[in-house]
């Protein structure tokens, strides 16, 4: 008898147990990853500022995120009394919600077989996968906006509308450029782009993988800026930008309110990881056991991106928008062309 | 362009190396301070008692105004400080008094830590201060 996949038709305990374990199991992971992604941040910028970061609290800081996560908690929860009550409560909530949910589609490791059932490692496996987690970026902006308008501040809603521009002009760079990727790919469930990422490069070249990295570079740099954009970070932080908005979208927010928007910052920046990972760099396949290869590329990923917070200054605004529309998306559209050309060719 | 933006990054990264750190870890790891450091004053004793002689050149040059010294007389007819009192609350570490004295009889001491919960605690009274 060859293994089925296992859904709620063929065993449903077993599919309902298996989904709560790894829902819990991502979920938790997740979360782990994000408070000490906040550790890691400040150990790396504080090294490349020649600075120690955080030492006192656990060897070497290592209880800081923990040590965070109580004062803020403990900390009083201040609602400005001309703030719109209701949105402020949930945009927190909003932001950090889709940042979570996006990790839903990410597979983190081979097939296992239970009892001649396939049970795949990735919580769910959507055939419209990528266009799911850019819906989910999308709706992410919304609780910044709301956030920035429930405030009542106007330095909070010029973030909010700031982030809001810059998710127009950026989401769409982003969703061409991954576009080239679905031309080679022709499906947009992220499980059949890990699997297609473990043939031979281009069919024929046996000892590297083919990585979508190695096909579609300039999609793969488009990607990586635009995600950067998409997901507020230095030097696109617009919508935060201490220098000019005081904090931003988040300025009126104190307690656990305001840890939920670092909480989704950092999601969206490990999300945004995995992602590229998925798309580029062959996900969960490597010379390690599952999960522990997209972990490794995740987290070089962050890294990378903390590198990138620690060495450049904020871009203008002008200047972001000029990026967005001028570079990024004649060149995501110029890749589309160029890779359409190929693979018509091809055929 | 990319030329400058990925030199930056070299530069970010090259200053990851544990080599660079400037930090000193404070409490546990102390610098040493200069010879000229202005810290805590001491009154420089002698065998038998404090070299000062009570001229009152200190409290005259200080600024603020800071150091109290009254006069006396002991059983060798010699002028000595009855009483010679610093409120560090006032002083302001100029080293004028240092400057001022004409025997040498304060200096100031690299001593730096001087936090207390008291108020009183920061007058520091000849027998503090010629410890």
């Amino acid at each position: 008898m060859t293994p089925e996949l296992l859904s709620l038709s063929n065993n449903w305990p077993l599919f309902l147990g298996s989904m709560i374990v790894k829902i819990l199991a991502v979920f938790v992971v997740v979360i782990l990853m994000v408070a000490y992604a906040t550790w890691l941040e400040r150990k790396l910028i504080g090294h490349m500022q020649t600075r120690l970061g955080p030492m006192r609290t656990g060897w070497h800081g290592l209880l800081q995120p923990i040590a965070d996560g109580l004062k803020l908690f403990f900390k009083e929860d201040i609602i400005p009394s001309q703030a719109s009550k209701v949105p402020f409560i949930l945009a927190p909530m909003m932001i950090l919600v889709p940042a979570f949910i996006t990790m839903a589609v990410v597979p983190f490791g081979p097939d296992l077989v239970i009892n001649n059932f396939i049970i795949p490692q990735q919580i769910t496996d959507l055939n419209v996968g990528m266009l799911y987690v850019l819906a989910m970026a999308g709706l992410g902006i919304y609780g910044i906006v709301l956030a920035g308008w429930a405030s009542n501040n106007k330095w909070s809603l010029l973030g909010g509308i700031r982030s809001s521009a810059q998710m127009v002009s950026y989401e769409l760079a982003a969703g061409l450029a991954i576009v080239a990727v679905f031309m080679l790919s022709e499906t947009l469930s992220l499980r059949e782009i890990v699997a297609l990422q473990m043939k031979p490069l281009w069919g024929f070249i046996t000892f590297l993988p083919n990585w979508y990295i190695f096909s579609q570079p300039l999609a793969f740099c488009l990607f990586v800026v635009t995600s950067l954009a998409e997901i507020n970070r230095t030097p696109f932080d617009m919508p935060e930008a201490e220098s000019e908005l005081v904090s931003g979208f988040c300025t009126e927010y104190s307690s656990m309110k305001y840890a939920l928007f670092f909480m989704a910052e950092y999601a969206n920046m490990i999300i945004i990881s995995a992602l590229i990972s998925t798309l580029f760099l062959g996900g969960w396949s490597g010379p390690f056991p599952g999960f522990i290869n997209i972990l490794i590329k995740t987290v070089g990923f962050v890294m990378f991106f903390m590198w990138v917070r620690a060495t450049y200054p904020r871009v203008r605004y002008d200047q972001l928008m000029f990026m967005g529309w001028k570079v990024f998306l004649p060149l995501a559209l110029a890749n589309i062309v160029v890779t359409g050309l190929v693979v018509v060719l091809l055929q | 362009m990319f030329k400058a933006l990925i030199q930056g990054l070299i530069i970010t990264a090259k200053h990851l190396a544990p080599s660079k750190i400037t930090t000193v870890q404070y409490p546990t790891v102390k610098l040493q301070m200069s010879e000229r450091f202005r810290g805590l004053h001491r009154l420089v004793p002698t065998q038998s008692r404090e070299k000062c002689v009570a001229c009152y050149l200190c409290p005259t040059v200080c600024p603020a105004k800071c150091i109290t010294v009254e006069a006396d007389e002991n059983e060798k007819g010699e002028k000595y400080p009855r009483v010679y009192q610093i409120d560090l609350l006032r002083c302001i570490f100029c080293g004028y008094c240092v400057e001022a004295c004409p025997v040498e009889a304060i200096e100031m001491t690299s001593a730096y830590e001087l936090a207390d919960y008291k108020r009183e605690d920061f007058t520091f009274t000849k027998a503090r201060l010629l410890k």
